[in-house]
């Protein structure tokens, strides 16, 4: 088994926290991990990213070789196309469309959707209003991780006991509500997928 | 055996621990920053009581490390590569002295420059000072190598520098931990009481010990076990691969290499297996991360011989950080070319935060310097060094630490009018107070701006080391007092600052502003705990 992602947003956005339940579960499955992170001066408002690697087998680079991503897992649109290098041939676009403007010459944001719906694989998907609807905004980047949770080879089980791991010091509120964004994103996708 | 999940770095902290230092000394740079921070929030260090405060720059890092090294305890100093700099008088010359308690210079390079101002590969630092250099492939060997390291610094006397870059630093994988930390040193003065007296005649005694030190250096390098050489069947090339150099080759062949290589993860280079390797193959080729400073060695001046290829013949590019793709193409692998990316997608550079005090700072400032045309500025390393790009265009230099205070100095040295310094509290008292002391004296017509948001901010939000007290410093060096103006840095001061600007530029001699507001990302992280 392996399986490379690369996790795409914009500095302050929190990826890492994404990151780090999918770490967290990997290890609780015996597996072998990268993780290579974004530190430093992007992290103010700059294009971030991580190189997140699981194998059963040890682990070599730290960073992906570009067409070798199974899943781009972005919460910005136009991050979402920075990285299509690093995608695989049959590998899966999930994407957040909420835009995060912070530059003057951002694209315009039809032509940016639509270019994204255009891609052959891909789930685009308006995590705030998923986050809003399960109890709190500030659990969208949950609501990604389990639109794109289908992509990643864990078990659905692990994941969720990690999200439980790792919420716990903020209280069994938290844990729900974040739980919840991540079923609710979840089942986002596998709607999609069935239709 | 524990594993935990680390970043490069820390695993470098939780070494030095284990490896049981008494103390860490460190400024704060990217990528380094988080072997200090790891060791602060470390149950065991905490328990300890390891030292583990910031140090005003990375000089005061490694004299305070060298003095506890002198007490005979253990010790770890950190840094960015460009903070060696700073701390290279100290460094050349502890080589010379050595160290009593075991002394780990781990300092972590940025190839591509990603958070830093240039590439330069620290390396080079250790083999001019002749030290022993580390320099770990993945998260284990760098914890491996600090708890080593520390080790062989003790015993041999000669502090060890172990190398690390960004894409390491800075990515997490399972380390295997030993599951109690080493005892601290006891306190235990040096057995030479001359060792670290380098006047010239005892200097020379210590420079030749040094010198005789090194084929025990070369030794312990052959004999590591992170050196290594592994046979292939196509000699054809052989492979010379440094550091996580070594871990883009292995990801193109993952099984078992078709060509022999020597993986190279400790310096003095290790001579014998690099002999055997030459002996079988018909070229070779370099894979280092950095500059190249084993292609430079292996090649010769004249190029003669044997073909060495790397950086320097462009098989892979001379600047900037490898990558898995470059690898293999210089390993002449055919890759499917990956999908273009799209036209519509523009770079999205670092900015300040929304709401940070600097923008009421260059805002102000723009204000006046239209009176007096571009070019005027100087200033430094800090989050305000993107106040060069739009949407303000304020600055006009960011060299090294402090260089804003002395540029302003001798542009007005030169008769430039107005000469303006932008630097922030952290850079101040890091390398600034020492060029505004050269300005004083010499009555320099000149505006030092110190954007005080009480925070080392570029880097995660650490303790400034003078807080509170940068208006008392500039009284102490000498400022006048009645030119030190001190403000809250919001925009309904807008009006004021652009006054006090406008005053302070026409005051013929050195005038201090300082604009203060706590930075508004530490102000968050304050309110969230």
């Amino acid at each position: 088994m392996k399986c490379d992602i690369v996790l795409a947003g914009v500095g302050g956005q929190g990826i890492l926290s994404i990151a780090t339940v999918i770490g967290l579960a990997a290890v609780n499955n015996n597996l072998y991990i990268k993780q290579a992170e974004t530190h430093g001066m992007s992290q103010r408002g700059g294009a971030v990213q991580s190189y997140l690697r699981l194998s059963d087998k040890p682990i070599f680079s730290d960073l992906i070789p570009s067409g070798e991503a199974q899943l781009i897992l972005s919460v910005e649109p136009m991050e979402a196309l920075r990285y299509l290098n690093y995608l695989s041939k049959d590998g899966y676009v999930v994407t957040n469309i909420t835009p995060f403007v912070n530059i003057p010459d951002y694209p315009e944001t039809d032509e940016l959707l639509t270019r994204i719906d255009n891609l052959p694989r891909v789930v685009a998907i308006n995590a705030e209003n998923i986050a809003k609807n399960a109890g709190n905004v500030k659990s969208s980047n949950m609501v990604m991780l389990g639109a794109a949770s289908p992509f990643i080879d864990l078990p659905l089980q692990g994941l969720e006991q990690a999200i439980r791991d790792i919420f716990a010091r903020k209280g069994d509120e938290i844990v729900a509500v974040n739980l919840s964004a991540f079923r609710t994103g979840r089942a986002f996708t596998e709607q999609k997928l069935n239709s | 055996m524990h594993k935990k999940l680390l970043l490069g770095v820390e695993a470098i902290g939780q070494g030095a621990i284990d490896g049981g230092i008494s103390g860490v000394y460190a400024y704060p740079g990217t990528p380094s920053t988080e072997i200090t921070e790891y060791i602060q929030e470390s149950e065991t260090a905490i328990k300890r009581n390891l030292h583990r405060q910031w140090s005003a720059n990375e000089k005061t890092a490694m004299e305070a490390a060298l003095g506890m090294s002198y007490a005979g305890k253990r010790t770890l100093v950190c840094m960015k590569h460009v903070g060696l700099n700073v701390a290279a008088d100290v460094f050349m010359n502890i080589a010379i002295t050595g160290v009593n308690g075991g002394m780990v210079v781990a300092v972590a390079d940025d190839p591509s420059m990603h958070s830093s101002q240039n590439e330069q590969d620290s390396r080079y630092y250790g083999k001019f000072a002749m030290v022993p250099v580390l320099e770990p492939t993945d998260q284990q060997e760098a914890y491996d190598m600090t708890i080593a390291g520390l080790e062989f610094s003790e015993k041999a006397g000669v502090p060890v520098m172990i190398r690390i870059t960004t894409r390491l630093a800075h990515s997490r994988s399972g380390v295997k931990t030993i599951p109690t930390a080493r005892l601290e040193n006891p306190i235990s003065l040096p057995s030479d009481p001359m060792q670290f007296v380098l006047l010239p005649a005892n200097a020379r005694k210590r420079y030749n010990s040094l010198l005789a030190q090194q084929p025990n250096f070369l030794k312990y390098s052959e004999e590591s076990s992170w050196n290594r050489f592994e046979d292939g069947p196509d000699r054809s090339v052989g492979i010379v691969c440094c550091g996580i150099a070594f871990n883009y080759f292995r990801e193109n062949y993952p099984g078992t290499s078709p060509y022999p290589y020597v993986k190279i993860s400790q310096y003095p280079l290790p001579e014998k297996l690099l002999k055997q390797l030459d002996a079988q193959v018909d070229e070779i080729l370099v894979l280092e991360e950095g500059y190249p400073l084993v292609e430079e060695q292996l090649k010769g001046f004249f190029g003669r011989g044997k073909r060495v290829s790397g950086r320097l013949d462009g098989t892979l590019p001379r600047a900037g950080e490898l990558n898995p793709d470059l690898v293999a193409s210089a390993l002449k692998i055919e890759k499917l070319v990956a999908q273009p990316l799209p036209e519509l997608l523009v770079n999205r550079p670092p900015a300040l935060c929304k709401g940070c005090g600097h923008h009421d700072t260059y805002r102000a400032l723009n204000e006046v310097m239209k009176e007096y045309g571009k070019g005027k500025v100087f200033s430094d390393i800090g989050c305000y060094t993107l106040g060069a790009l739009p949407p303000y265009n304020s600055i006009y230099s960011c060299v090294d630490m402090g260089a804003s205070v002395t540029m302003a100095k001798g542009a007005a040295d030169a008769g430039l009018f107005p000469s303006i310094a932008v630097i922030g509290d952290s850079t101040f008292t890091h390398s600034g107070i020492t060029g505004l002391l050269d300005a004083v004296n010499e009555k320099s017509n000149m505006v030092l701006i110190i954007g005080d948001n009480e925070s080392i901010s570029m880097t995660g939000g650490q303790d400034s080391s003078a807080l509170g007290r940068i208006e008392a410093i500039c009284k102490g060096v000498g400022v006048d007092p009645d030119h030190i103006q001190v403000l809250e840095s919001l925009p309904k001061n807008h009006e004021l600052l652009v006054e006090i600007l406008r005053k302070e530029i026409n005051y013929n001699g050195v005038s201090v502003i300082i604009p203060r507001r706590e930075c508004i990302q530490k102000l968050a992280r304050r309110k969230r705990n």
